[in-house]
């Protein structure tokens, strides 16, 4: 494929940017919301867990995110997309730290450094290399 | 326990995003983000098979990861669900015949890594 326009490079970081922000935040509500509670699987208690408002909340993000993914799906490529949104891992790890207060070991940031090299590296690649369909275009 | 959970999840969240980026692509490049626009793209979107499907498996899968969040913490349960992740690269190129050239390759290996890395 041609080089993308700037356009799409700004556009896609956008959405980038909310695709990972809405699946962080969504990750840890429903962390907040789930912690230490025995989950059963009836009816009633489904109900239960989802009056939470951390879990309520998450939810919605949660829905943000897919919606949010689904577009960004529509112009650039799933090998592109997935690296690249796992910033995500590498954010969740330091909120973990920072709000759950949950233990990060050394491992752990290595890890995340990783992860933010790996995504820098895929982040300068074209956004998509198969062919697709211009515009709005019809659902299948 | 736990890592039973973590198979239904890489299970279902990697054939769901499979089929969800192929429809994405059959659609098209999203342009037109104003509300109205934005209604109709979901209409036509969730009366697609494929994307019907999806959202069934993500359900699925994130039920699992409620209860996964039950029993772990947060920074193992996230990371280990970031197994699906491989086998999406994986079968992006083969099913979906995305070009997954060096640079892909090398960045996702590096993710796979930290991911490892962070799970341990």
């Amino acid at each position: 494929m041609s080089k993308p326009s700037a356009r799409l490079r700004l556009k896609t970081r956008i959405l980038t940017s909310v695709v990972v922000g809405a699946n962080v935040l969504g990750n840890v509500s429903l962390s907040l919301g789930l912690k230490n509670r025995v989950l059963a699987f009836t009816p009633a208690a489904v109900l239960e867990v989802l009056w939470n408002p951390w879990v309520t909340l998450g939810v919605a993000l949660l829905i943000l995110w897919l919606l949010s993914r689904m577009a960004l799906l529509s112009w650039a490529d799933l090998s592109y997309v997935l690296p690249v949104t796992s910033i995500g891992y590498v954010l969740t790890v330091i909120f973990g730290k920072l709000f759950l207060l949950e233990q990060v070991s050394t491992l752990r940031w290595l890890g995340a450094l990783l992860i933010t090299a790996g995504v820098a590296l895929v982040g300068a690649t074209p956004l998509r290399t198969v062919r697709r369909r211009r515009g709005k275009g019809q659902a299948p | 326990m736990k890592w039973a959970l973590v198979a239904v999840i890489v299970a279902a969240t990697t054939a769901a995003e499979l089929m969800q980026s192929h429809a994405m692509k059959h659609h098209g490049e999203i342009r037109d983000f104003r509300p109205g626009a934005l209604g109709g793209v979901l209409s036509r979107l969730f009366r697609n098979r494929f994307i019907l499907a999806s959202v069934a498996l993500l359900a699925v899968s994130f039920c699992a990861f409620l209860a996964l969040l039950s029993v772990t913490d947060l920074s193992f349960a996230v990371p280990a669900t970031a197994l699906s992740y491989v086998l999406e690269t994986i079968l992006a190129k083969y099913v979906l015949k995305e070009r997954v050239g060096r640079r892909r390759w090398l960045g996702a290996g590096l993710v796979a890594a930290g991911v490892f890395l962070i799970a341990l």
